[in-house]
């Protein structure tokens, strides 16, 4: 990808509906479903065009009905199609939770892997945009949390069409959380550059593959930010606060939450010796938490400060009013780093 | 109702299915209503004693008619009638000697269990529950694989897709949904595809047993909902569980056909499912059948039906008996001497015998294969988890060695 050069941009949405209706294109087996995905093209417009393209066979709409939604795409999946389904919001995926954790999670391992779903189930999710309450959750440590899932989150538009492709054509399910606040930011990305980069695969030098692969955004000497989603922004803007500060600050993108690159995290950790994770959900028993046992664990040793976690508060999300003080922000973390010890 | 055809209000316009069921209940010559409501009655060909009903007394009408199978269907299922039950009581034996960890048992179900094997063609598919064991093995899975999650193995012991039978399904009604997804699937690839989707009387409470007949009615696809009613969700009574006037009543409200069956009836059974396959495959459409029988044993070994119900409806019930009943009905028919009896009966026994031996062996497993099937390729933390227990494993093998 080194070699784009950038003659357009293009919107995270848009990378996810090309990323789609690329997938649509190589294989017919997929098939896009959900609420309000056919003729609406999705409330985020995320599956625009798709059925006027493809057809009401290979987009459509379902009654509303979340667990309906994603026990129809196990059956599906069964019967050889590749669903990638749609929940509306974050938090009104939670009625499907009982068909994807005791089903979509378990069926490869309870059949011994002779039937596997590869199934993508796409989640808008975290605040940021001034969204009502049950519409800005940060769900992903559910997902994580269960055995059999994988979880994938972008945090830019050539990721999010990147690991979408990646994600539809994985033989496990993923459970793929799109930031919402993102979904309108513009990079200078060419969508035909990056299909022609997923497509020959040897140049997609950013595929999650079984490992999980994080990627260092910005590098740095001093503490390691590592992020995913939505927070890899703010920690970008904070590393270039530290940096006037006299701080060199390493951002990490974890990407994927499940696999976990556990590797890349130790390179960047051992290499500063300071970690601060930045995530939207409530900190408490959450992927930051997660993350940070692993620091100790692994990095005991090179370690010269305590792991900080700037996460959400452990409150219901305080949408919309009052959601800037619960979200982490650039002062919050550089509040973190101050924190930490930096004297020899 | 209005024939979807008439003027719709703007904005208002009925699915297809409507007009289906229009199309459906026009062709028999009776409004939607009379033919999405379960007849007035039952449906019942053997009376309680094995003698055949009168036509005129079978439940039958008009949109509702149920033509008697064939005698060598007839037969076919009588044997598998007998092998059920044996099975049935075979699993019961070897949990109580302590072979198996769990074994719900569906005996008094069989005719239910044989019918729902028997009405598919090889290229449908069924979703099972785990009370559904001899459905799977009439639908032709091996005993043995089908015993193994019994056994307390960590998987379901069989290929779903070679056998087309989902994989035996604790959480209730989800399968329902599988079931929906499976016909879609086939639908969109113009394939005649018909899946049986079975639950019982206490999973219809479940919000996926609604989500499942909507999906399938909305879908149009050729999915035979089949519940069988009886009486009890571990020790709640269907009173507790539905005020609906039956199981069948709640098909019409998604737009579907539904009928009531006297479970116990063989020949009943056979005759609806196989109706109602026949009809979901010629009309893409779904179906719910409702059949009224009793689970004669406790939910499972663990639980105390003492405390629930009185010995004397147990004894009722044990005069429906669906296997005595059809052997009096096939012997009275001339269809079942003692020669056939007799071969039947032994065929029985030997997979009942190859259950025993094989429930009684304790096939050496291989704990490192917990790991091998959670995702296509395996995460460096799982392959890390692995070397840890594979570690275990061998210094406890040394440890034995060295006492």
């Amino acid at each position: 990808m080194s070699t784009i050069t950038a003659t357009s941009t293009t919107t995270f949405a848009s990378a996810l509906n090309t990323a789609m209706s690329d997938a649509m294109e190589a294989d017919e087996s997929v098939v896009v479903f959900g609420e309000d995905v056919g003729t609406l093209g999705g409330v985020f417009r995320i599956t625009d065009g798709l059925t006027k393209r493809f057809g009401s066979n290979r987009c459509f709409d379902t009654p509303l009905a979340e667990s309906g939604i994603a026990g129809t795409a196990v059956g599906m999946a069964i019967n050889g199609m590749r669903p990638v389904i749609e929940m509306q919001f974050d938090a009104f995926a939670f009625p499907a939770l009982e068909q994807i954790f005791s089903h979509i999670a378990k069926m490869a391992n309870r059949t011994r892997g002779r039937v596997r779903l590869p199934i993508v189930i796409r989640i808008p999710y975290g605040g940021g945009v001034g969204g009502v309450e049950h519409h800005c959750d940060s769900s992903e440590a559910y997902y994580a949390h269960t055995a059999g899932l994988k979880v994938f989150t972008p945090s830019t538009a050539a990721d999010a069409y990147l690991m979408l492709r990646e994600a539809i054509d994985t033989e496990d399910p993923v459970v793929f959380f799109e930031p919402k606040k993102l979904y309108w930011s513009k990079a200078p990305e060419d969508l035909s550059t990056l299909r022609q980069a997923y497509e020959s695969e040897s140049e997609n030098s950013r595929r999650i593959g079984a490992q999980g692969q994080a990627v260092v955004v910005r590098e740095g000497s001093d503490v390691s930010i590592v992020s995913y989603g939505p927070s890899v922004a703010t920690a970008l803007k904070a590393a270039e606060a530290a940096a006037e500060d006299g701080i060199s600050a390493e951002v990490l993108d974890m990407r994927s939450l499940v696999p976990f690159d556990e590797a890349g995290l130790i390179r960047s950790v051992e290499k500063t010796g300071r970690a601060v994770v930045v995530a939207e959900a409530q900190g408490f028993v959450s992927v930051a938490s997660e993350i940070a046992a692993r620091i100790q664990e692994r990095c005991f040793h090179s370690l010269a400060s305590p792991v900080l976690r700037v996460t959400g508060f452990d409150i219901p999300y305080p949408a919309p009013k009052l959601e800037e003080h619960h979200l982490p922000d650039v002062d919050r973390i550089l509040d973190a780093l101050d924190e930490m010890q930096w004297e020899d | 109702m209005d024939d979807p055809k008439t003027a719709p209000e703007p904005g208002h316009e009925k699915a297809e299915q409507a007009s289906r069921i229009f199309a459906a209940s026009r062709s028999f010559g009776i409004t939607p209503e009379q033919y999405m409501l379960p007849a007035q009655q039952q449906i019942r060909m053997l009376d309680a004693a094995g003698t055949l009903v009168p036509v005129e007394q079978q439940g039958t009408g008009p949109g509702h008619e149920y033509p008697i199978p064939e005698d060598e269907v007839l037969l076919k299922a009588y044997a598998a009638l007998v092998a059920g039950r044996r099975i049935n009581d075979q699993n019961y034996a070897l949990v109580r000697q302590g072979r198996l960890a769990v074994y719900p048992s569906s005996h008094g179900q069989e005719a239910c269990q044989v019918g729902a094997a028997l009405c598919l063609e090889p290229g449908d598919w069924m979703f099972p529950t785990y009370r559904d064991t001899v459905s799977v093995i009439s639908r032709g899975v091996d005993p043995l694989e089908v015993m193994v999650s019994f056994r307390g193995d960590w998987h379901c012991g069989y290929d779903p897709r070679e056998h087309r039978v989902g994989a035996m399904s604790t959480p209730l009604t989800t399968q329902l949904l599988h079931a929906v997804g499976v016909a879609h699937a086939a639908k969109l690839r113009g394939e005649e595809t018909v899946v049986l989707a079975m639950c019982g009387d206490g999973a219809t409470s479940e919000g996926d047993f609604h989500e499942a007949l909507n999906f399938a009615a909305v879908f149009e696809v050729p999915v035979v909902f089949f519940v069988q009613n009886n009486g009890y969700a571990i020790s709640v009574p269907l009173s507790s569980q539905s005020a609906a006037p039956s199981l069948a009543h709640k098909a019409i409200g998604y737009g579907l056909a539904g009928e009531q069956v006297d479970g116990n009836d063989m020949v009943a059974v056979l005759a609806t499912l196989r109706r109602a396959v026949h009809l979901a495959r010629e009309n893409s459409m779904p179906l719910l059948v409702e059949a009224v029988t009793y689970r004669m044993q406790a939910h499972t070994n663990a639980d105390d039906e003492t405390r629930y119900r009185d010995r004397e409806e147990v004894e009722q019930w044990k005069q429906k008996d669906p296997l005595l009943r059809m052997q009096t009905f096939l012997t009275g028919e001339g269809l079942l001497d003692d020669d056939a009896a007799g071969r039947i009966t032994e065929a029985a026994e030997k997979v009942a015998s190859s259950l025993r031996q094989a429930m009684t062996a304790d096939p050496a497993e291989n704990p490192l294969e917990i790991f091998d099937h959670v995702y296509a390729a395996p995460t460096a933390q799982l392959l890390a988890q692995r070397a840890q227990l594979d570690d275990e494993l061998q210094r406890a093998t040394t440890d034995e060695g060295a006492q």
